[in-house]
């Protein structure tokens, strides 16, 4: 077994444009669920409509920010269609039709019909031009000490990373203000917020649609170093997206980023460790696939160990939010 | 009738008797024909009500009595089949509930509502009104909106104080005692700037050392001008500090008046409040059964 490369392709997913991407939409289910109470368990349906609308938009000729730009837009009006008849009913109805809608979403991009414009489940590609085009950094390869990348790969590190920061950045702005003590407020007892005078439908819809930004830029931060496949949005997405936010934290900033970051550490570490017992014959009643299926049940088996011992994350506070609310 | 209470009835409602539904010399909230049904059961059916302004008014009643739903209709929290109602001339029905604090209104919760999980004072600045903060671009700029947010700070401090709960304002609210809770729920109503508080059962639950003060703070509620409508089972406490009691059963206003005349109409007691209210519980359930030749007295006649 290669320990080195082991651990080295494990320390490269700490900075991976992926991870940037998980981060993210982890980022925008937080604003859901760690400050709103929102059961959001269609945050692939976000991420699915940035990727497709970016790409759609970037293959019909529209440039970088117009593409990005209309991610936005359909995130946002994804929001309205999901928010408007949900969020007047209990917590519960919002999970099951964000789950729903995910599905649906991921059936329509995937039916043969739409070839022409989806490419069904061959998916899409051939959509990073213009993203490369505002690329300043010179062609070449580049040194990070654990692996050499090219210069599309260290324009995307360097712009899904800013991203990351800057969301930071403005969410701990919206969470320290009194518009984020609403949402908390509403988070714990609805009817005590709106007794107090305060339009919480609106402020559930503003939370919404916020994450669900998050959710769409992440789509299109996740797709720019890959392909679009329709595929990789099933609900396993939003389930991982779940175990990274309650991983490092709901109710927390930095949480969703370290909860990304830990998440893929972990799923390399035991990639590499898992394959090389496979290649060096130490498992030998298994193969590679096979092996890489127990990755996820590591996965799984996380998560329990999470809720048990520490329900509020690795940043949370237990006073404040555990799985328990 | 003393002369005291002849005064007190004579400016609520002028020389008019204290018979249900009766007109008020000056208004704050009027009902009207409002009627609620859940399947078979008339949980309510009002005809008419009107409650007097600057005044301490208890609404009692048995369980059941429809007392908390027509709070929560008055307020918006439920729908009711028909009937309109108005506050301060304006009409409420159909309105949100959360419009009715910006009018004036305000309403506390039978199972107190603090927000356990942000603190003390964050319940008290949370409830202001017309924070520029709480507009989702203003909040990214503090500079539009801290200076405002310092102002509620010192004018929550101020009323923290008064309600005891100063030193505790950096604590979760969950940390609170029951009794704290209710007191944190009416400071915090109080952050409103109410005309109207409507308070729902304050006293439950709290213990007999609170009981004296926040006594003392509904009273004092009426002095600063404001009016209060609150529900009550402890017919002591409604005899102590209401200026007008009206009694519901079985979603009807059945009785309204002075406090002291309506306590002691024989129909309310016996047919409301159960005739055994001042005696051993013993009595009223059979498990005790006095000698021959007694009878159960009740205290004050």
């Amino acid at each position: 077994m290669d320990f080195q490369s082991i651990l080295f392709n494990a320390l490269n997913e700490i900075l991976s444009p992926t991870t940037a991407a998980y981060a993210l939409a982890a980022m925008g289910l937080a604003v859901h669920f760690g400050y709103t109470g929102l059961l959001n368990f269609g945050q692939a349906a976000y991420m699915l409509v940035g990727s497709y609308s970016f790409a759609i938009a970037t293959l019909s000729g529209w440039s970088f920010f117009a593409a990005v730009a209309l991610g936005i837009a359909l995130s946002l009006v994804l929001t309205v269609i999901l928010g408007i008849p949900t969020l007047r009913l209990r917590a519960d109805y919002l999970a099951i039709v964000t789950i729903g809608a995910a599905e649906i979403l991921r059936y329509v991009v995937t039916t043969t019909g739409m070839t022409e414009i989806t490419g069904a489940s061959e998916g899409l590609i051939g959509f990073k031009g213009t993203f490369d085009s505002l690329n300043p950094i010179p062609v070449g390869k580049y040194d990070l000490g654990t692996m050499v990348i090219n210069e599309y790969d260290l324009w995307l590190r360097i712009v899904g990373w800013t991203l990351v920061a800057f969301v930071a950045l403005m969410l701990f702005l919206l969470m320290r203000s009194p518009w984020g003590r609403v949402l908390k407020g509403i988070r714990e007892d609805e009817d005590a917020v709106r007794s107090l005078g305060k339009n919480v439908f609106v402020l559930k819809m503003q939370a919404l649609a916020i994450g669900g930004v998050l959710g769409s830029l992440a789509g299109i931060l996740f797709v720019l170093p890959r392909s679009v496949q329709p595929g990789n949005y099933a609900t396993t997405l939003t389930f991982f997206i779940w175990t990274i936010l309650l991983l490092g934290g709901a109710a927390t900033i930095l949480g969703p980023i370290l909860g990304a970051m830990t998440f893929w550490v972990i799923l390399s570490l035991t990639q590499g460790v898992l394959y090389g017992l496979v290649e060096s014959g130490i498992i030998g009643f298994m193969t590679v696939t096979q092996v890489g299926q127990i990755r996820f049940m590591l996965v799984g088996l996380l998560l329990m160990l999470l809720v048990i011992y520490r329900p509020q994350g690795i940043l949370g506070n237990k006073k404040e939010m555990s799985f328990g609310v | 009738m003393s002369k005291v209470a002849k005064a007190t009835q004579a400016s609520l409602i002028g020389n008019l008797s204290p018979v249900p539904g009766v007109k008020k010399v000056d208004p704050i909230l009027i009902a009207d024909g409002v009627t609620k049904r859940y399947g078979g059961l008339q949980a309510i059916d009002v005809a008419h009500v009107e409650i007097p302004r600057n005044a301490i008014v208890a609404l009692i009643g048995p369980n059941g009595a429809g007392k908390t739903t027509l709070f929560n209709i008055l307020t918006g929290f439920e729908t009711a089949d028909s009937g309109s109602w108005s506050y301060d001339g304006k009409v409420l029905n159909g309105k949100a509930p959360h419009l009715l604090p910006k009018l004036g209104m305000i309403r506390t919760f039978q199972l107190t509502k603090v927000l356990g999980l942000l603190t003390v004072m964050e319940n008290m600045k949370l409830a202001a009104l017309k924070q520029t903060g709480e507009r989702l671009l203003a909040s990214f700029f503090p500079f539009l909106w801290s200076r405002q947010d310092r102002a509620l700070e010192l004018e929550a401090t101020d009323i923290l104080r008064r309600f005891k709960l100063l030193e505790k304002q950096a604590d979760f609210a969950a940390g609170l005692s029951g009794g704290q809770r209710k007191l944190l729920e009416m400071a915090r109503a109080l952050m409103t700037h109410p005309k109207l508080i409507m308070l729902d059962e304050p006293m439950a639950g709290v213990n007999p050392a609170l009981t004296e003060s926040l006594l003392d703070h509904i009273k004092n509620l009426k002095q600063e001008g404001m009016t209060v409508l609150f529900v009550e089972h402890d017919v002591a406490m409604v005899r102590e500090i209401s200026d007008w009691v009206i009694v519901m059963a079985e979603g009807k206003i059945v009785a309204e008046g002075l406090p002291d005349q309506v306590l002691k109409d024989p129909a309310v007691i016996d047919a409301y409040l159960g005739s055994h209210q001042d005696s051993d519980l013993g009595l009223a359930t059979g498990r005790i059964t006095l000698p021959t030749g007694t009878k159960a007295t009740r205290s004050g006649k």
